[in-house]
């Protein structure tokens, strides 16, 4: 672990140069799609059939789905292409491998960053959540938490996949044909009800579709012990996979 | 550690990578053996794809040995990895240096990753700096510098932690001719002040100049060692004479000199004839009995680059 901490330290002191721009990110994205999406589409969603989300308006049912899905990005932009950059020749993980730093202790190290950005634009983003008034009560103390662990159940194996890439392209194939889909259609901007079962099946085992009814849950105040059970060691089995993976791929490459 | 015993020692030594994506696999190192003691300036010679690269890549610990034994300052590098990392120093073919962070905070971050106290590294950094001749440029971006200083910060750099033994893969490819003398320049001064140097190259001007010893690696294998010296006295004659004619005439032309016994060896090569003799003028005045005319003749010293030729029928740099 304190071998980890000093690859930590290097990503925040590259971090320090951009972090400006990446917080009004995490501020005015959620904002305008509080506002966009949940006030101005909601106002139609709510005049026609409120009993399809249960009776909870179109906000405060949109707005913990959103959040899920931007800890995801969140993930997706840390452990995605960056790790595939760093991994290769010229990279930053080429660096630390010359030094008494074992390849887990890079992964380590990389993995506590993307924790800490998922954890800060989280908060960022629970913050105009409570501004909206969206999450139930003190409900916010679990969803916080919960979305973290969303992130990282993302970031990990994700991290494990790219640092095996040669190239950047796959990544954002990935992203295009993958990861989109997915932000579309795990009952981030819907119910899962109104899907065909069949449809409906293979949704629920996205990992988004587990996080979003995981965040929503609590964020709605009324979640059922089952399902964050489920949902919650889902994205715990998730992260902890990952991890496994990720150890065999990152000394692979980084000890070819 | 017994000052005896060699700081390196290798004993059939082999990488084999993986087949992958339908390529085989390779086998990028072959059996070698090699050794060397405190202080020495040890060179690994031979053109790319010889092997030398996969070779240093063992000797940091940062890729398993496939076969053969390998000791690092008497230790097992399959093992203590990190142990043999934290006293060596490596500065690889590619600088790996960040290039949105200065200079100074390169080598920081990098003095972190050894675990050193903070304030020890900033006592460092003011010296190698200053070896590194970089002491205006120390809050620069390293995006700002040129190739030959970006080459000198990456061996302050490696030189943080203090390393017994410092790795050069391929130290001034890619540099122009004055940033290789001032890069040349600072390693003396590194093998003055006791640090083991292992050098991969090319260049045969290089192994030259650094190196005490030296490893010709072809396919994998080591086929020659010696001293510069050594290897050029027991390979090829002390001087060459190097004759240019029209194109296509090359080969007939050394069918001549052979037939007339003129020098010990005779190599062709696609713009010249080389001819091997212990004197190159009294070549030369045969070579013009036999009224030969070539556009251009010139007689040199044999060099490292004739060592190469003659062992593997190749030139170092295609």
């Amino acid at each position: 672990m304190p071998r980890a901490l000093h690859v930590f330290g290097y990503c925040l002191r590259l971090y320090r140069r951009t972090w400006k721009g990446t917080f009004v990110i995490s501020v005015v994205n959620p904002l305008l799609f509080l506002l966009g999406v949940g006030v101005g589409i909601g106002h139609l969603v709510s005049h026609g059939h409120p009993a399809t989300l249960g009776g909870v308006s179109y906000t405060d049912f949109f707005a913990p789905g959103l959040l899920a899905a931007s800890a995801m990005q969140t993930a997706f932009v840390e452990a995605g292409g960056r790790v595939t950059v760093s991994a290769s020749p010229s990279g930053a993980y080429r660096t630390a491998t010359t030094t008494p730093l074992d390849p887990e202790d890079i992964l380590l190290g990389h993995m506590l960053f993307v924790a800490f950005r998922v954890l800060t634009s989280t908060a960022a983003f629970i913050a105009v959540m409570e501004l909206f008034g969206t999450i139930s009560g003190w409900w916010v103390v679990a969803v916080w938490p919960a979305a973290v662990l969303s992130g990282l159940a993302f970031a990990v194996p994700l991290a494990a996949w790219t640092v095996t890439l040669r190239t950047y392209p796959q990544v954002n194939s990935f992203f295009r044909f993958l990861f989109m889909p997915m932000y579309m259609f795990s009952g981030t901007f819907f119910a899962l009800g109104e899907l065909p079962h069949f449809v409906r099946l293979l949704v629920s085992v996205l990992p988004l579709t587990q996080a979003v009814e995981l965040c929503r849950g609590l964020s709605l105040g009324h979640p059922s012990a089952g399902g964050v059970a489920a949902h919650g060691s889902y994205l715990a089995l998730l992260l902890l996979g990952g991890a496994l993976v990720a150890r065999v791929t990152y000394r692979r490459r980084l000890h070819a | 550690m017994d000052d005896n015993r060699p700081l390196v020692e290798a004993r059939g030594l082999a990488k084999t990578y993986p087949a992958r994506n339908g390529t085989p696999p390779f086998r990028a190192v072959d059996g070698i053996d090699f050794e060397f003691g405190r202080g020495e300036a040890f060179g690994f010679l031979g053109p790319n794809g010889a092997g030398k690269s996969s070779t240093m890549r063992m000797l940091a610990a940062i890729s398993p040995v496939t076969d053969g034994t390998l000791r690092v300052l008497g230790m097992d590098p399959a093992s203590q990895g990190p142990e043999i990392r934290s006293r060596i120093g490596v500065v690889p073919q590619d600088d790996c240096l960040d290039r949105e962070l200065t200079v100074r905070e390169n080598i920081y971050v990098y003095g972190r990753y050894f675990g050193l106290p903070k304030a020890v590294i900033r006592e460092r950094l003011e010296r190698l700096l200053q070896f590194a001749q970089l002491e205006d440029k120390a809050d620069a971006q390293v995006e700002m510098l040129s190739g030959g200083m970006r080459r000198r910060l990456t061996i302050a750099r490696s030189l943080i932690n203090e390393p017994e033994i410092l790795l050069l893969d391929e130290p001034t490819t890619g540099l122009d001719p004055q940033a290789r003398h001032v890069l040349w320049d600072r390693l003396y001064r590194l093998k003055a002040d006791g640090v083991t140097l292992i050098i991969t190259t090319h260049y045969m001007d290089e192994a030259e100049q650094l190196c005490d010893r030296l490893a010709v690696m072809d396919g994998g294998r080591i086929v020659a060692e010696g001293s510069p010296r050594e290897l050029i006295e027991s390979h090829v004659t002390r001087e060459v004479l190097e004759l240019r004619f029209a194109p296509d005439g090359h080969a007939a032309v050394a069918e001549r000199l052979r037939d007339a016994g003129i020098g010990e060896r005779i190599d062709v090569l696609p713009d010249r004839v080389l001819v091997y003799a212990a004197d190159g003028e009294a070549a030369l005045a045969s070579a013009h009995g036999l009224s030969l005319e070539p556009i251009t003749a010139l007689v040199r010293r044999s060099s490292l680059e004739d060592v190469f030729l003659k062992l593997t029928g190749r030139s170092l740099i295609d």
